[in-house]
């Protein structure tokens, strides 16, 4: 515990050069452009940034990066509450009172509440990983080949039992990720697969020309076919308001407190923020006294999901850094980013690049303190984007996107890959297929696929090998319930359907 | 559900869209289970071969979407109202879609600069009819942008085509 706390001023060291501060000043503003534009998001703003980070040193890339991603986390509060827009999927929960917070002309009471939750979720959270991931990533170096199959294993799982989609739907995501990390050379066999003799699969499919299009250009033609009308209330905030609000906020603090609770359970298994948001939400009205008036313009209603979406983002980082699985598209693509400079994102990371990791954790801290100065100082700005109109913003948005997927491997073929899979992104969202767990089955699909098979040459091929000892055991029988869940569910409602059957005739 | 099997003129029902995209998972299962057959799936002297794992992903691919495809003829009848997208809805889409195809054929040959100049400027004329300068200043003023940002700052070579190469670049 207090060797944690020592690496942490020594983290808050690297960080605290005025080099990293203006990174990490430029990724916050960046983060909120992107949270604020629809199209762009954490993941696939992350992803078109990368390639430019590439000639910065690793701890001041991954600086910015992430404070990209606290910026989107910030941003995507303001159209919510400002335009009834979700920014973010995570902020759809924060329109249900923010909107009618602002009609009502309470829009600066509503955002200062909105950026000050986010803020504490995120600090929980980051209060969390301080201590333990340096626990987790200790207990992780024992993992061999079928414990690290097993977390894998398990992190699926808990998407298809704690998704809110159709569970066939969360697999066939899935699946579709695995298969299209399989195209490609095989790293241990050097067999060509699933090429069918096109020179531009050889290198396979890259997650980050996937996401781009995913949750870019598929988000776009959504927002067309919603309409191009932003029709939104005037956004200002002063120094008043935000003292008024901040003398307000403590009463919530139990709400505050199970979100923060909710956001980082659901962070570190993969449900991810937006999930974490409707169930904060969901609780928070079935708890307060005030429950039948949420959705008036509530304040506990902006705090419960904003506070819970921004504890979930930041945890989702835990699992990133100590065992390599990100808990979220966002975190995926800093993992990406992790492995293009050569950092092996794991339980070694902790021991063999501790300034790195240290590094990283002290500017969680700093970076959503200047996020919280600056979204709070520059509301009216970002409403003012908000009036440029959406044929303006649309083909821009689409240039950046073919810009950023050009870049990933300087190929054109990414780029027609992008407006393939943004074709994809557009069904599958409306279909109400995940695509979380698309994305993170490709850039899992080969580490997964390794485990597996290293774990399949330690036993000569039985699937006994999952279940050999204790640990590898539980994990699997815990990632196996987490994925029989919702068929047990089910099966209850069965029951009690032909019980109440059997007792009506 | 209150113009229940009747669908409005040019409307595309939920129901075949989900059946399609189904039915194209299982496709691409099949894809999948044969080329890992073609690649083998059995096990060779130093370990699994190529294909012993995504045969399985192939197998699951085909087992989900098939299950899908079958949920959803069985409610086939009960699903006759759900609209995927009306045909108001589709315009727009489609009005995004083809400009952007149209758009990345034309990075292969005039080079991304110039074809997002032209891509910007006709999508703001098209649809948003806005005045001609604030037209010319968008379409003009973002690739210069990004030309200044990328090729002069940052050094990443992006696709160029004739008008660059005139210029020197």
């Amino acid at each position: 515990m207090l060797e944690d706390v020592g690496n942490l001023m020594q983290g808050f060291a690297v960080a605290l050069t005025w080099k990293n501060l203006v990174f990490m000043l430029v990724g916050i503003f960046l983060g909120v452009l992107i949270g604020v534009l629809p199209g762009l998001g954490g993941a696939n703003g992350v992803a078109i940034l990368l390639p430019l980070t590439f000639s910065m040193s690793p701890t001041s890339a991954i600086i910015m990066l992430s404070c990209i991603y606290w910026g989107a986390l910030f941003g995507g509060a303001i159209t919510s509450i400002l335009f009834n827009i979700p920014g973010e999927p995570w902020s759809v929960a924060t329109t249900f009172d923010g909107y009618p917070m602002a009609q009502q002309g309470r829009a600066g009471q509503a955002m200062t509440a909105a950026f000050t939750s986010s803020f504490v979720g995120a600090l929980f959270a980051v209060i969390l990983i301080t201590f333990l991931a340096p626990l987790v990533a200790k207990f992780a170096l024992k993992f061999g080949p079928p414990e690290f199959f097993a977390v894998q294993f398990l992190t699926f799982c808990s998407f298809v039992g704690m998704g809110r989609e159709p569970p066939a739907k969360t697999i066939v995501s899935m699946m579709v990720g695995f298969a299209l990390a399989a195209v490609g050379l095989d790293t241990v066999t050097g067999t060509l697969r699933m090429t069918f003799g096109a020179t531009e699969l050889l290198q396979g499919f890259d997650f980050l020309v996937a996401v781009i299009g995913l949750f870019g250009l598929g988000e776009i033609l959504l927002t067309m076919e919603e309409g191009l009308a932003f029709k939104g209330t005037k956004g200002k905030i002063d120094l008043n308001v935000v003292l008024k609000t901040w003398k307000e906020l403590p009463r919530f603090w139990m709400t505050s407190l199970r979100a923060c609770l909710i956001g980082c359970w659901m962070g570190i298994t993969p449900g991810g923020a937006t999930p974490a948001s409707f169930m904060s939400y969901g609780m928070a009205k079935r708890f307060s006294k005030d429950g039948d008036k949420f959705g008036e313009g509530q304040i506990e209603g902006v705090v419960a999901p904003e506070t819970a979406a921004h504890a979930a983002g930041t945890s989702a980082l835990l699992p990133m850094l100590t065992l390599g699985i990100p808990g979220s598209p966002t975190a995926a693509v800093l993992l990406g980013g992790l492995l293009i400079w050569g950092l092996q994102p794991g339980p070694l990371l902790f021991v063999e690049k501790k300034d790195f990791v240290w590094g990283l954790i002290a500017s969680m801290y700093l970076g959503n303190v200047v996020g919280l100065i600056v979204v709070l100082t520059t509301v009216p700005f970002w409403a003012a984007i908000l009036r440029i109109p959406f044929a303006i913003i649309a083909p821009v948005i689409v240039v950046i996107c073919a810009i950023g997927a050009y870049t990933v491997h300087n190929k054109m073929f990414d780029v027609a890959m992008m407006v393939v899979f943004g074709v994809v992104g557009y069904l599958f969202k409306k279909l109400k297929y995940p695509l979380a767990p698309l994305v993170l089955a490709l850039v899992l699909g080969d580490m997964a696929e390794t485990a597996f098979r290293q774990s399949m040459l330690l036993s000569g091929g039985t699937m006994t090998v999952f279940f050999s000892n204790g640990l590898v055991g539980s994990i699997m029988v815990l990632a196996l319930g987490i994925l029989l869940w919702p068929l047990l569910g089910r099966l209850r409602a069965w029951l009690r359907a032909r019980e109440d059957a059997a007792a009506a005739t | 559900m209150a113009t229940q099997g009747k669908e409005a003129q040019g409307d595309v029902p939920t129901r075949r869209v989900e059946l399609v995209v189904a039915l194209l998972v299982v496709a691409g299962g099949v894809v999948v289970v044969v080329d890992s057959l073609r690649v083998g799936i059995a096990w060779a002297e130093d370990g699994p071969k190529a294909g012993y794992f995504p045969f399985f992903i192939g197998v699951i691919l085909m087992l989900a979407g098939g299950l899908i495809a079958v949920q959803t003829l069985a409610a086939w009848r009960r699903r006759a109202g759900e609209v995927f997208v009306t045909r108001e809805e589709l315009t727009p889409v489609l009005k995004m879609l083809t400009p952007t195809i149209v758009y990345v054929v034309a990075i292969y040959f005039i080079g991304i600069y110039v074809a997002s100049a032209i891509y910007i400027a006709g999508f703001m004329l098209w649809q948003g009819k806005f005045r001609w300068w604030t037209t010319a200043a968008a379409s003009l003023g973002v690739p210069i942008a990004l030309f200044l940002l990328f090729e002069i700052w940052f050094l990443v070579p992006l696709p160029k085509g004739p008008l660059e190469a005139w210029l020197g670049y």
